[in-house]
């Protein structure tokens, strides 16, 4: 899949905070009963992870997995291995019903670096972004300005946020037009 | 005349000079006046003109509430008008001009409406629609619009930037007064998270001019305590130059910060606008002063008692030279006394009550100030100053007693709380019978998802507008809302407040009591809509009963100041003309915000580029470097046709048609909807969302549905994919995708909830590329890979496999009749997968079609557009569509609905082809058709309309599309269509008008 493209092939811009697009990654939908016995036993094969509690996200070596509602996980995987991951788990989950679709192409990723981050976000999003409300570990499924996104921390310094592929370039628009020098309110 | 003082001023910084103009004038002021301040301090006391009447007016007030010093503020790309010079912050180089005059400030021919009795009564505005009927429109309206309004519109785009930030607090304070200070320590100490909020620049409110011993220190040295442990707490933080401008449901409330309007930049965002959910919200938003209703109280000089000793204090300004003070409560005194003390003459005090005899008028009277009890302003003299008032009894008509020189008249008609933020989301009120205001009813407040209260209310806000019971009202109020957000506030000690003790206030709303007509004429009651107490009551006496009515009838309240100053005095006096008690008769409604924000801080970033967001396929870089045309559908942009050099639009469309048509051409059709739906009731489930049966469809097949809302009317089409047993793919249109998505989602989550099936919308996970036009198989061959001949993918077939190294799955389908395999790619891939193609296509003469190529071979082929031939209101059946609708199945939803007999009937309209009698005439979208006769209305019987026309290329004519009554039985008639100038004649034929038999698509 070499000829495979993030859709702004890692542009970045350097304001109050670093805003980059963060290249493609593997990223699988899957429905289903989130405690089942067989669709834990998959999660785990697939990331090495449990699930999540709801508006969690558990990271590790293998990749992430995010909680995105009742019935519904985000797998994070290698770009590559994607299709291969998405048939293993339907595989594994014969049987049952389930749904499990390979999505990696349908979005945009972005991270977003500096202590400004949080401010950043909470120029767009209705979320509380304080550090005692929001922290590693947390994600939300929410809107940056008009856009629907869902973001997380990788570190205390860095998030990252998906949205849809067709909508990469304003979110990394807006983004940067948030993140001006100057322009953040000092108040997170 | 008004002037710098040789001292004082607690909130300037006399060694910072700025200079400023005012009208083409420079002018040199301090930093931390304000633009009012600095305006008295140059003796400029003229600043504006009237709305109605061009009346000259003067700076009346000093915060939020001035209603008549609104100036056009800025030049070019920072041009702003009606910006209040008592909440403008001066800096080096600010620009104002005065606004609503004409030539000048000085002279002013409007002021002709003035002069002029009766020309401009209560209601003027509606009376001028009544008749003669011409009136308005030639007379009226074109003079109304010259001599009204108030600033300047902004000429150029603006050069700030805006947005919008999001919080969460436990306890949010809006007002850093006294009260609010209070009421953040208490919360603050508790642990509760807390944001408080000031407009101005500066912490302190009132307290800062009317100042007090608390707890045995003097009121600045509490202020700058109480500060300093706040500073020191971390949970709290104070936000000055930011408004609470608004309360919403659920503990939401909005802050609006002016960050750069006192040092305009081109770094900072200029406003911001918080947008907080609070568990609680404080309001400590203080009160504001009334003025009294007396003949000329609106000329220049005349200003409320307490700015008066604010320009004073805070600013070390005065307003004039010799101050008649008129009251009717003790506390206007503390003006008397601070312009005495800085050295300025006060004549007289004139207060309406019968006797004074309180510290603060023993006070005034050891300072030699000579007091006037039971007595009023008759009238005041002077038009663009004041230059005397004459003095009667309050009790009387107005008989002239004295008259007293003098520059400034500092009135005060007592006070009302600032309850507005109480009252945006359903606070109430009462009325407070001794202080004559309204005050909010703590047991009514504000109800939260829980059914409790929300806000509360601190310090004068609630009603306490002395020292002491205010100061403590806030300290309970600022713990009980951290108890509320579920913290344990430590009660502190009681405040030993010392201050000024006052004797109660007197309502006056007329002075004098019984003033003639000659009086009300002239006492204003609203300083910047021109309403006067005689026109509230020529509204009562013409029949206007309810405050809103009259308000809106006279415009009482309707200005920028929203009715500050003018709300209660003006219900007064509808009460006494209505003969009812002030509470029967109840305020109009207070709605957000509390004083005008600016227009950028809603739009916030979502400007320019930032607008609105478009979508863009995968290949939309290539087709932008491409001459694509681009056009909006839904929120994609897509080519409506690429240009090639030297083409019309035209000329470019009619080459992509015919390229299609005998050669080969591809097409992005990535916006199509894709949505996914799996579960053991997959097949059970599409057959009750679509029209027509999809359980039958086999595996590695497309079939055509159709989409009907619950009523039976057409909303959305695409190609079904049977992908395997228990997984279908569906297609949507372009717009329609999420649209379908969320329909299915909410039929699953709350009618079927028990069936097992899951969706998700793949949209965006795939390009979907077309390869369309005889030579199409042709170009799949040279890329390589899978079989596609029309034995191993037969038309209305796909199948998985590779084509040129990619991953692909062709669909053999077609909306252009021809040849065609529509792939879909990895998103990723789409524009590897499009630069092969286009080279494989080479030899075949391949080029990229658009939009408008699509629309005019569909339409040649007959194929409906949902949102051409679709309106909300057309079913299958009218389309020449009923044999997607299942007879078989027992429901499906729409199904009851076409059961209806109005969508039975044989005369709806329905679908037709028009051939135009001239083949070169192309009919008007829309266009509507005849049929002679007239309707009741008088107007032509119009029997249908045009859903969809073009020229046809391929066929050398003009081809539409119209829904026309009975269109079914009016084969081979000819209709007409009056056009304005022309007529165009058409015959109505099949609408599939070309490959009726649908063989060059099935190769």
């Amino acid at each position: 899949m070499s000829n495979a493209v993030s859709i702004l092939n890692g542009a970045s811009s350097n304001g109050a905070v670093k805003i980059t697009e963060a290249g493609l990654r593997g990223m699988i939908t899957l429905r289903g009963d989130l405690s089942s016995a067989q669709l834990i036993t998959a999660v785990s094969a697939a990331v090495g992870l449990g699930i999540p509690a709801q508006r969690k996200v558990n990271h590790g070596p293998m990749g992430g997995v995010a909680w995105m509602s009742p019935d519904e996980l985000l797998l994070l995987v290698d770009y590559d291995k994607a299709a291969a991951i998405t048939a293993d788990i339907s595989g594994a989950l014969t049987g049952e019903h389930h749904m499990a679709v390979n999505v990696s192409d349908a979005r945009a990723v972005f991270a977003i670096k500096g202590v400004g981050g949080r401010e950043v976000l909470a120029k767009g999003a209705p979320v509380d972004l304080s550090p005692e409300a929001f922290g590693i570990g947390d994600i939300r499924r929410t809107r940056i300005g008009q856009l629907a996104a869902a973001f997380w921390m990788t570190d205390d310094e860095t998030f990252e946020l998906v949205c849809f592929r067709s909508v990469g370039a304003f979110m990394f628009d807006w983004l940067t037009n948030a993140a001006r020098e100057g322009s953040l309110p000092e108040y997170l | 005349m008004s002037a710098r003082l040789p001292s004082g001023g607690s909130i300037i910084d006399r060694e910072t000079l700025v200079s400023f103009t005012f009208n083409g004038k420079t002018f040199k002021g301090y930093k931390g006046d304000t633009l009012a301040s600095a305006l008295l301090a140059n003796g400029q006391t003229l600043v504006g003109r009237s709305f109605k009447y061009h009346r000259p007016r003067g700076i009346m007030a000093s915060g939020v509430e001035e209603p008549n010093a609104l100036v056009n503020m800025g030049q070019g790309s920072r041009f702003e008008p009606n910006q209040r010079a008592t909440t403008t912050e001066v800096f080096d180089g600010l620009t104002a001009t005065s606004q609503n005059h004409w030539p000048s400030l000085e002279f002013d021919i409007g002021a002709i409406n003035n002069k002029v009795p009766g020309l401009l009564p209560a209601g003027f505005y509606y009376k001028t629609f009544m008749k003669p009927q011409w009136a308005w429109k030639h007379l009226f309206e074109p003079l109304i619009r010259k001599s009204a309004g108030l600033g300047n519109a902004p000429r150029e785009a603006d050069a700030d930037r805006y947005e919008y930030f999001y919080v969460y607090v436990d306890v949010l304070i809006v007002g850093g007064g006294m009260a609010g200070l209070a009421a953040a320590h208490e919360a603050g100490a508790s642990g509760a998270k807390v944001l408080l909020m000031e407009q101005t620049a500066n912490l302190g409110g009132r307290l800062a001019v009317d100042e007090a011993v608390i707890n045995g220190k003097p009121s600045a040295d509490w202020i700058a305590q109480i500060i300093a442990d706040l500073e020191a707490m971390k949970n709290v933080t104070i936000r000055t130059r930011m408004m609470g401008s608004g309360v919403f449901d659920h503990g939401y409330a909005m802050g609006y910060e002016r960050i750069t309007d006192h040092a305009p930049n081109d770094t900072a965002p200029r406003h911001r606008l918080w947008r907080i959910r609070a568990k609680r919200i404080v309001t400590a938003t203080g009160a504001l002063e009334r003025p009294l209703s007396f003949a000329g109280n609106d000329i220049p000089g005349v200003m409320l008692a307490s700015a008066v000793r604010d320009y004073a204090s805070l600013f070390g300004v005065s307003a004039g030279e010799r101050i008649v003070v008129v009251t009717n409560n003790d506390d206007a005194y503390r003006t008397a006394i601070t312009m005495k003390n800085a050295g300025l003459e006060v004549p007289v005090i004139l207060d309406a009550r019968a006797q004074a005899n309180g510290p603060l008028p023993t006070e005034a009277r050891a300072l030699g100030i000579r007091v006037e009890v039971g007595k009023a302003i008759a009238s005041v003299k002077g038009y663009k100053s004041v230059t005397a008032v004459e003095i009667c009894s309050q009790a009387g008509e107005g008989t002239p007693l004295e008259t007293i020189p003098c520059d400034v008249v500092a009135m005060s008609g007592g006070w009302s709380p600032v309850v507005h933020l109480w009252s945006h989301c359903g606070g109430k009120l009462n009325w407070d019978e001794g202080n004559a205001m309204f005050s909010p009813d703590p047991t009514r407040p504000p109800l939260g998802a829980d059914g409790t209260g929300f806000v509360l209310t601190a310090g004068t806000a609630s009603g306490d507008l002395c020292t002491a019971p205010a100061l403590q009202n806030a300290l309970n109020a600022g713990r009980q809302a951290a108890t509320e957000a579920g913290f344990s506030p430590v009660e502190s000690a009681a405040p030993v407040v010392v201050a000024s003790a006052e004797d109660p206030m007197m309502p006056v709303w007329s002075m004098p009591q019984n003033a003639p007509y000659k009086l009300r004429s002239k006492s204003w009651l609203d300083f910047q809509n021109d309403v006067k107490v005689s026109d509230v009551r020529l509204a009562a006496q013409e029949g206007y009963e309810s405050v809103e009515h009259t308000k809106r009838y006279t415009t009482l309240g309707m200005a920028t100041d929203q009715g500050k100053l003018s709300n209660i005095n003006g219900l007064a006096i509808l009460a006494d003309a209505l003969n009812a008690p002030i509470p029967n008769v109840g305020t109009t409604t207070f709605r957000p915000p509390y004083t005008p924000i600016s227009l950028g801080s809603i739009a916030g970033e979502a400007r320019g580029a930032l607008f609105k967001p478009t979508r863009k396929s995968p290949i939309d870089a290539w087709q932008d470097a491409n001459n694509a045309i681009w056009e909006p559908v839904a929120d994609w942009r897509r080519p409506y046709t690429y240009r090639r050099n030297g083409e019309t639009t035209a000329q470019a469309v009619t080459r992509e048609i015919i390229n299609t048509r005998t050669g080969v051409s591809i097409l992005d059709a990535s916006t199509l909807g894709k949505i996914l739906v799996k579960g053991p009731d997959a097949a059970k489930f599409l057959d009750l969302v679509y029209t027509n049966m999809m359980s039958t469809l086999k595996i590695g097949k497309c079939r055509y549905g159709l989409m009907c809302t619950e009523n039976g009317f057409l909303f959305d089409d695409g190609v079904v994919a049977r992908l395997s047993e228990d997984e279908f793919l569906c297609h949507t249109t372009s717009g329609g995708s999420d649209h379908v998505y969320a329909w299915m989602e909410e039929w699953l989550q709350t009618e079927w909830w028990d069936f097992q099936v899951y969706t998700t919308n793949v949209t965006e996970q795939f390009a979907q590329i077309a390869i369309v036009g005889p030579n199409a198989r042709k170009v799949l061959e040279k890329l390589g890979g899978m079989d596609v001949s029309s034995e191993a993918l037969p038309f209305m077939g796909f199948s998985d496999g590779e084509l040129a190294g990619i991953q692909a799955r062709p669909f053999r389908i077609s909306f252009s009749g021809e040849l065609s395999f529509e792939i879909a790619i990895p998103a990723a891939q789409g524009q590897a997968f499009w630069d092969r193609v286009l080279e494989a296509g080479e030899a075949f003469g391949i080029m990229p079609y658009g939009t408008e190529a699509l629309h005019v071979m569909r339409a040649e082929k007959g194929f409906i557009m949902i949102g051409d031939e679709t309106d909300g209101t057309v079913i299958p059946q009218d389309l020449k569509l009923g044999w997607a609708v299942s007879k078989k199945k027992a429901d499906f939803i729409g199904k009851r609905a076409m059961e209806r007999e109005f969508l039975q009937r044989e005369d709806r309209k329905q679908l037709v082809g028009l051939l135009t009698e001239n083949p070169t005439d192309i009919l008007p979208d829309g266009a509507h058709a005849v049929e002679g006769g007239k309707n009741r209305y008088g107007q032509e019987n119009m029997i249908g309309h045009v859903t969809s026309t073009y020229f046809s290329p391929t066929l050398n004519h003009s081809i539409a599309m119209a829904l026309i009554k009975g269109g079914n039985k009016r084969m081979g008639e000819v209709l007409t269509f009056p056009l304005g100038d022309k007529v165009i004649k058409a015959t109505v034929v099949d609408p599939v008008f070309y490959d009726k038999a649908g063989e060059r698509q099935n190769v």
